[in-house]
């Protein structure tokens, strides 16, 4: 049953994720990239990580892809608009794909996957409490990291957005 | 010259907006409790204050007279034209003879008419009369074009002290005329 | 009687779906209803059954209620034509509605209803899906609502729906973190050092046999209730739609049976809404503070499952004739005083409330 879940949810995320790159009009790709979140959601919860499983959704597609399509729909994107991929662009793709093609193997190669996913401890997800603890102990420094980038992200849109007097 | 009234500066509690929004709700609360203001309408009917203008009716005098000369005064001032009046004349053998003429057939289409009142105002024998009527439909065009027997049924009769033919005749018979 | 549990899942799921779309009907005829009573009129009072409007008295006071009357505005919405404008894109436009209704719906399985308390004093909850994470699953679901009124709004190639569809968003992403903020001292409290920790509407509601928490957390229920108004896009936020200035906003393009699941979906919304708020608040099915159900002996049993289901109801009832009350008191907000309510005076007050409520929480904890 699980696995005939994971297969459905995890084409659909993949079709997803592929609409997103391929879809000429903006929009239809905004809604993609929502059903691309959706079914991460659901494969979230086919982990039985429920409290990552909703955080997925509310923040993600609840309120992010909100914003996407606000901003969309206030610039008006015409799907002619878009230029031709440059060369930059397709070496990219390119680079971008090897790189997880070789990430994937690997993991998927690695012996310490094969011999210890049966033996995995329980996913600390399912328990708020767990969850919780674990993230401001275990996992405090990556949190942290994470803080910061968003801090950094943050005060870079307020330099960019914000108009300089010169004189 | 125009006024500039100032706007009174907000106080605290008003400002705060949740005071006001509860005295808001206790006005609409009260107001539930209240009877409707409203007529239901088929069953009720609203009452017509008198010299309403509703749609215009030809009127007889008290001794069942139409009182229409077929003048065509109406015919004429009507601003849509909505009155069409075919005069014809009195048979001989008639008490109202000497009127000379009446309409031979009178239409007003009420899909023109923009109930204006100049017709009453026009009229010299005060016979074309806007009456308390406002509840007008049809089906069909056809059907809003009131003719005379329509409009002699929606008029009725109306008191008259003059009897002005009347008079005339006598006064035509006796020689005692002005 | 060995039912599968997956279809006996289905059943209930149908029940309570259709229990919500049957008040959501009656929500239509009481809004119509409370607005003419407000305003001084009638509302509907015409429609009548043929053999339940005959019986003399009663018949003739359900039908002065309007108490027929969902069956023709449904059946209105059924077959009224369907317009489908040239230039809309059809595809976004079709799914809006739907995409507005579903989520509506799906909140409804994490919402408790009521408990059961056994024999052995254990208390079973009444409810579809007993999740640990359940307000955030409603948070989380609900939020995808609004993507209905976008794409309508968008999908509609119209400028009216447009404007409302983007009023809609910005103002969903505006008051959603107020929202999300107001309600984290209620989790503070249920989730104290020491108590077990969870998400669980059912528990939350299950902690109020004291005081409830709309009286000592006053401030988040205010917050809270205004974020709500918002989120269900009610008057006096009701910028998507604001027909005074938007001809009706996000669903000018839509008739018939579209409008009707639009329609439906706001209602189901408010249902929800206003449940979610009778559960954190207002003490779910206790029926007064201090006093639970067990200490007037309605503990155990079927009665004692009837009586909260039916307190419940009630509260949430309350809710939603305050939702309409509301709505014909209160002129609409201007777009600008939305946004300046929601990101300048509701989220900061909500995060001081949050900061004074976590002092004085740990102050009770640990002094008390
Ligand atoms: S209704 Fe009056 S104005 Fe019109 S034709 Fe008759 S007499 Fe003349
Ligand atoms: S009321 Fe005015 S418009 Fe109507 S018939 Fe008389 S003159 Fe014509």
């Amino acid at each position: 049953m699980t696995d005939i879940f994971f297969y459905i949810f995890a084409t659909a995320a993949l079709a997803g994720a592929l609409g997103v790159v391929f879809s000429r009009n903006t929009v239809n790709g905004a809604m993609c990239l929502i059903g691309t979140f959706l079914s991460m959601a659901s494969l979230f919860v086919l982990l039985e990580a429920y409290f990552l499983a909703v955080i997925q959704v509310l923040v993600y597609a609840g309120a992010v892809m909100v914003l996407f399509l606000f901003i969309i729909m206030l610039l008006d994107v015409k799907e002619s608009a878009a230029k031709k991929t440059s060369i930059y662009t397709w070496a990219a793709s390119l680079i971008g794909f090897g790189i997880l093609v070789t990430g994937v193997v690997a993991i998927s190669a690695s012996e310490s996957i094969k011999n210890k996913a049966p033996t995995m401890p329980e996913a600390s997800g399912t328990s708020l409490k767990a969850f919780g603890y674990e993230l401001f102990t275990t996992y405090l420094l990556p949190m942290q990291v994470t803080g910061f980038l968003l801090l950094i992200a943050m005060i870079g849109v307020i330099v960019l957005s914000k108009k300089v007097n010169t004189e | 010259m125009s006024i500039v009234i100032k706007r009174k500066p907000l106080n605290f509690l008003e400002k705060l907006y949740l005071p006001e929004i509860a005295r808001g709700l206790s006005t609409t609360f009260k107001k539930i409790w209240e009877k409707p203001v409203t007529l239901e309408y088929p069953e009720q009917r609203p009452t017509i204050p008198e010299g309403y203008r509703g749609v215009p009716t030809l009127v007889k005098d008290p001794e069942g007279r139409e009182k229409c000369v077929s003048c065509q005064l109406c015919e004429f001032v009507c601003p849509p034209k909505a009155i069409r009046i075919t005069p014809g004349e009195i048979p001989e053998g008639s008490e109202y003879a000497h009127v000379e003429k009446g309409p031979q057939e009178f239409e007003i289409d009420m899909l023109r008419c923009i109930y204006c009142g100049m017709c009453q105002e026009v009229c010299p024998e005060e016979a074309i009369w806007l009456q308390n009527q406002f509840s007008l439909s049809g089906y069909s065009r056809e059907e809003l074009v009131n003719n005379k027997e329509k409009l002699y049924e929606l008029g009725g009769t109306l008191p008259d002290e003059h009897f002005k033919w009347k008079k005339k005749k006598e006064a035509a018979e006796h020689g005692s005329g002005h | 009687m060995d039912v599968n549990p997956v279809i006996l899942k289905f059943v209930y799921a149908a029940i309570v779906v259709s229990v919500i779309m049957g008040l959501c009907s009656y929500a239509v005829l009481a809004e119509r209803k409370i607005s003419s009573w407000i305003q001084g009129r009638v509302g509907p009072n015409r429609t009548s059954l043929p053999l339940i409007g005959g019986i003399p008295i009663i018949g003739r006071f359900l039908t002065r209620l309007g108490i027929f009357q969902p069956i023709p505005d449904g059946l209105k919405f059924l077959f009224k034509e369907d317009v489908v404008p040239a230039h809309v894109n059809k595809f976004y436009f079709i799914m809006a509605p739907v995409i507005a209704l579903v989520p509506a719906l799906t909140t409804v399985v994490v919402v408790p209803f009521g408990r059961f308390v056994t024999e052995a004093g254990e208390v079973i909850p009444l409810v579809l899906a007993n999740v640990n994470v359940g307000l955030l699953f409603l948070f989380a679901i609900s939020s995808l609502g609004v993507y209905g009124v976008v794409l309508a709004g968008w999908s509609s190639n119209s400028k009216y729906p447009f404007l409302g569809g983007i009023r809609a968003s910005a103002q969903m992403i505006s008051y959603e973190l107020a929202m999300g903020v107001s309600v984290l001292p209620i989790l503070i409290w249920v989730n104290a050092p020491g108590r077990e920790g969870t998400l669980n509407l059912f528990d939350i509601a299950q902690a109020q046999n004291g005081f409830w928490f709309a009286m000592w957390m006053p401030v988040s229920a205010i917050i809270f209730l205004v974020c709500l108004f918002a989120e269900t896009n009610r008057l006096p936020f009701d910028m998507a739609e604001s027909e005074t200035e938007l001809v009706s906003g996000f669903h000018t393009e839509y008739s018939s049976f579209k409008f009707g699941l639009f329609f439906v979906g706001e209602y189901a919304h408010m249902v929800v809404g206003s449940c979610v708020f009778t559960l954190l608040f207002l003490g779910g099915w206790n029926p007064m503070p201090f006093v639970t159900l067990e200490a007037l002996g309605f503990g155990e049993g079927i009665l004692g499952a009837v009586l909260s289901v039916g307190i419940f109801l009630g509260k949430m009832c309350g809710m939603m004739f305050f939702f309409m009350w509301i709505r014909w008191t209160l002129p609409r907000f201007r777009y600008d005083q939305v946004m300046k309510l929601g990101w300048k005076i509701l989220l900061p007050l909500s995060i001081a409330n949050l900061v004074v409520y976590t002092i004085f929480i740990f102050y009770l904890d640990t002094k008390l």
